[in-house]
């Protein structure tokens, strides 16, 4: 069988033209002295540990554009099945989007299968379509769930590669998260202790890092069971204003009373205007 | 400082693999990067691609997971039409057609040894470009430059499985003291007919070396 050309295989594949496009355009657009609009990007600690039942699956809140907080109270823990979770950081719509596919696969592949998913079979899906698009996806994700098989907790990165591992950090805040981790985490805690753990590791994240901020959230995922605590812990209230009048404490009320500037001469003129055409137009209303 | 999820996620490494009679030896350190930062400090960098054929890991951690889950699969469909365990230079033939095809695209060096009722235990290496070729003893990764001399001069041929266990721990030591990609535990694996032993030396029980 003889080929035509050589040098151009049949290839499969996601196509990564527009990903030439895009770098281009964003050349072209800094000459003008103009930027594109920014992902929006959810900044962000996440975190997750496996203890004695189950997993604890941690977050902050805060979603960034640029340096300017976009969402005060977004929520990063997405569900995948009834007994798996996973969190997400990076730009916030592939995060969204990401999971939510992969979980409604995974609904249909349970259907199949005739049996709770498996923690596995999720990283497997995440890491594959992750690897497909060869980090263009910037979902940075923290896989976490009880299956058959006990607890699990998968770490998984934008390129595509996995771990495995007993506790992970991800986000512009897994530094500090891991600080508290190293320190503090031990094999087969309580619950009670893991949920303190992981909230003292998330509250880390959102005091030292400007990335993330605002509430903790958590998800504890036992078998038969999960508590999504959202919110964990309001770390950050909104303050009161302090007013004068009592009634205007809580509406802000910036109007100043009648009287506060004195005045000192008053002249009216009123203005003279003619009627230059008058005209009917009926509105249908049949 | 935070890790950016745009620094590629490698296993800047140190692998190794020593041939002896009646199997092989394959050892590496735990440690894969972020940038700067270490993301994994505990990671298993020999996959199992068959009962008796492991791949030293080394390059783009993305890609080799995704090249060894690929490798597996295909062996795995293999080995069940032939009705009989696969060949090692089998497996390490697979790892070189996608690790050439895709030379371009991939970050990949990699280490396939294992053994078979043919040749007993081999050892191929698959550098990055997809080059293929069968050695005694090989080294891979970025640690890996500090230890050609200690390897040329310490290894003989005819080694035992102890012996070949001693030596790949004290190379992968030296490298790991040597190269800041490379460190936290040695994980090592004899494979052999009878089967598989994995060990692991933690921080504390690394052999130590003169250090200036």
């Amino acid at each position: 069988m003889a080929a035509v050309s050589v040098c151009r295989p049949q290839c499969g594949g996601f196509s990564f033209e527009n990903c030439k496009r895009n770098t281009l355009l964003e050349a072209n657009v800094a000459k003008l002295g103009c930027s594109l609009p920014p992902a929006r990007k959810t900044g962000t600690t996440i975190c997750g540990v496996v203890y004695k039942d189950g997993v604890v699956l941690g977050a902050d809140t805060r979603a960034t554009e640029g340096m300017v907080v976009a969402d005060k109270n977004c929520s990063k823990i997405h569900y995948i099945s009834p007994n798996i979770y996973c969190c997400g950081a990076g730009t916030a719509a592939d995060t969204e989007m990401t999971t939510q596919l992969i979980s409604s696969n995974l609904e249909l592949h349970s259907l199949s299968t005739n049996r709770l998913p498996r923690v596995a079979t999720a990283n497997r899906m995440l890491k594959q379509m992750l690897f497909r698009y060869q980090g263009y996806i910037g979902a940075a994700l923290v896989l976490g769930g009880v299956d058959c098989n006990g607890p699990h907790l998968y770490s998984i990165y934008p390129h595509g590669s996995t771990d495995k591992l007993p506790y992970v950090t991800m986000g512009s805040g897994s530094l500090a998260a891991m600080a508290v981790f190293e320190d503090r985490f031990k094999p087969n805690m309580e619950e009670e202790e893991a949920k303190q753990l992981v909230r003292d590791a998330i509250a880390a994240g959102i005091f030292n890092d400007l990335g993330s901020g605002s509430n903790i959230d958590l998800c504890v995922i036992t078998k038969g069971k999960v508590d999504y605590l959202r919110p964990h812990d309001e770390a950050n209230k909104k303050g009161v204003r302090l007013e004068e009048h009592v009634g205007a404490a809580e509406t802000g009320d910036y109007k100043y009373k009648h009287g506060t500037t004195g005045v000192l001469t008053k002249q009216v003129t009123t203005l003279q205007l003619e009627v230059m055409d008058e005209s009917v137009q009926t509105m249908d209303t049949s | 400082w935070a890790p950016l999820s745009s620094s590629p996620h490698t296993n800047s490494t140190t692998i190794m693999a020593v041939e002896f009679d009646g199997g092989v030896v394959i050892g590496a350190d735990s440690r894969t990067t972020t940038g700067a930062y270490i993301a994994n400090r505990v990671t298993d960098k020999l996959t199992p691609i068959h009962d008796r054929i492991f791949c030293c890991r080394s390059g783009s951690a993305a890609d080799t997971q995704a090249i060894a889950d690929a490798v597996s699969y295909q062996l795995g469909f293999h080995s069940i039409e032939l009705d009989e365990p696969p060949l090692v230079q089998t497996a390490a033939n697979l790892f070189k057609q996608m690790c050439y095809r895709y030379r371009e695209e991939l970050m990949a060096g990699i280490i396939v040894a294992g053994w078979d009722k043919r040749r007993g235990g081999q050892v191929y290496t698959v550098p990055m470009g997809g080059m293929l070729v069968r050695q005694p003893v090989s080294v891979g990764g970025s640690g890996s430059s500090y230890i050609y001399g200690f390897i040329d001069s310490k290894y003989k041929s005819g080694m035992t499985k102890e012996e070949c266990l001693r030596f790949t721990a004290d190379a992968l030591a030296l490298a790991m003291e040597r190269d800041g990609s490379s460190g936290g535990v040695v994980r090592l694996a004899a494979i052999t007919e009878s089967g598989l032993e994995r060990s692991v030396i933690l921080g504390n029980q690394l052999p130590t070396f003169f250090s200036a």
